[in-house]
């Protein structure tokens, strides 16, 4: 979809800011434990509830959230929201982002010693972060299949590549993703890797 | 003016803060314990474990309630708005740039190399993320049968639902309340 299609979208869908402001604040709000926790959030809001990104669509902004600096999250909802409308949508999404923190945070500030050591807490954060390993997972899984399909050499030895450095021998993330924004540069500009 | 500093503190972070919301850590450690000393160390560490245990972007958390503890509310606001700025700006131009200019050659080569990456990166995170909540660690422990059973539980029937497409809200509620009747009856069970 191009960049005036995105928009035009945007402006025909009723409500859209506050759709906009709605989804990213709920996946601020719902992130445990990290960056790649949004993945499968952004998927289930953007990809199969309000269809407004495809699958590649979602990859390709995570991609770029991740290839700058700053939280992957704020960088997501910033992309996001200036691809669907413009500075306006940028500064929709990144509000929405901001807010829940704040307001959590404000209220466990009034609280803090209560809330570091009360077991409830514990039980519910614990019980919070399996549900979130069991969406990444997930979401893992459905995309190594859709590659596995695709029989393409590059794209499964960039995969395994990756896998490897960052798991096994910690290489630093942003080093891989310059690594394999410059191997696609070189290897993938056919558009046989685009689909 | 305290409000300022924050800000323009936080902006730095937000620029140098490459690799994710861990990365931010050790910069706002420098910032707000090093340089500027409006908190101890200790303070410091415990603005960390909250920032984990809390939902939300671990980098955003951190900013907001460091700035919190130095300037209240107004602070926890140009803290992290500061943070989020320089995002903005290179988050415009790149997506500018990327959305523009996908289809030609070299920039669709480089998002069809960083497509498979992310999915690497995301299997790598998935598989950490399964240890954690397995074994409560983050890296696998020596000694396996220190298995959490409460882990197990969860996440063996969170994954079944998964799959079977259930909303990512109503599975994060869900596994929150069962995280606290399985806590509580574990507990009571042990002592």
């Amino acid at each position: 979809m191009s960049h005036e299609e995105m928009k035009s979208m945007a402006s025909a869908c009723p409500n859209f800011y506050w759709k906009l402001f709605q989804s990213t604040f709920l996946i601020s709000a719902f992130t445990v434990g990290g960056g790649f926790v949004i993945i499968p959030l952004l998927r289930a809001k953007y990809v199969d509830e309000y269809g407004w990104l495809n699958d590649k669509e979602t990859l390709n902004l995570v991609s770029i959230a991740q290839s700058m600096p700053g939280v992957v999250a704020v960088n997501a909802s910033i992309i996001l929201g200036y691809r669907m409308a413009g500075i306006r949508g940028a500064l929709t999404a990144l509000s929405a982002t901001i807010l829940p923190p704040l307001i959590t945070l404000s209220a466990i500030s009034c609280a803090y010693d209560w809330f570091a050591t009360n077991p409830y807490v514990r039980y519910a954060l614990k019980g919070m972060q399996c549900g979130a390993t069991a969406l990444i997972v997930n979401v893992a899984i459905d995309l190594l299949q859709k590659q596995w399909k695709k029989r393409l050499l590059w794209p499964l030895a960039i995969i395994a590549g990756t896998f490897v450095a960052n798991f096994f021998f910690a290489v630093n993330i942003m080093l891989l993703v310059v690594i394999d924004g410059i191997l696609g540069l070189l290897f993938l500009r056919s558009a046989e890797y685009g689909k | 003016m305290i409000y300022l500093t924050l800000f323009w503190e936080f902006a730095k972070v937000g620029i140098f803060c490459v690799g994710g919301g861990y990365a931010s850590m050790p910069l706002i450690q420098a910032a707000v314990v090093d340089t500027y000393r409006w908190m101890s160390l200790g303070e410091f560490v415990d603005i960390f474990t909250i920032s984990q245990m809390t939902p939300g972007p671990i980098g955003i958390n951190a900013a907001t309630f460091a700035g919190m503890k130095i300037a209240g509310i107004p602070g926890a606001v140009c803290a992290t708005v500061g943070f989020c700025t320089p995002s903005l700006i290179l988050g415009i131009v790149l997506a500018n740039l990327f959305f523009k200019y996908g289809d030609i050659g070299p920039i669709r080569g480089i998002l069809n190399g960083l497509r498979p990456a992310v999915v690497a990166l995301i299997a790598a995170a998935g598989i950490s993320f399964v240890v954690l909540a397995l074994w409560n660690e983050e890296t696998l422990p020596e000694d396996l049968t220190t298995i959490d059973p409460l882990g197990v539980i969860i996440l063996l029937v969170a994954l079944v639902a998964v799959r079977r497409k259930i909303g990512v809200i109503k599975l994060l509620a869900a596994t929150g309340a069962a995280g606290l009747v399985l806590g509580i009856i574990q507990q009571n069970l042990l002592g």
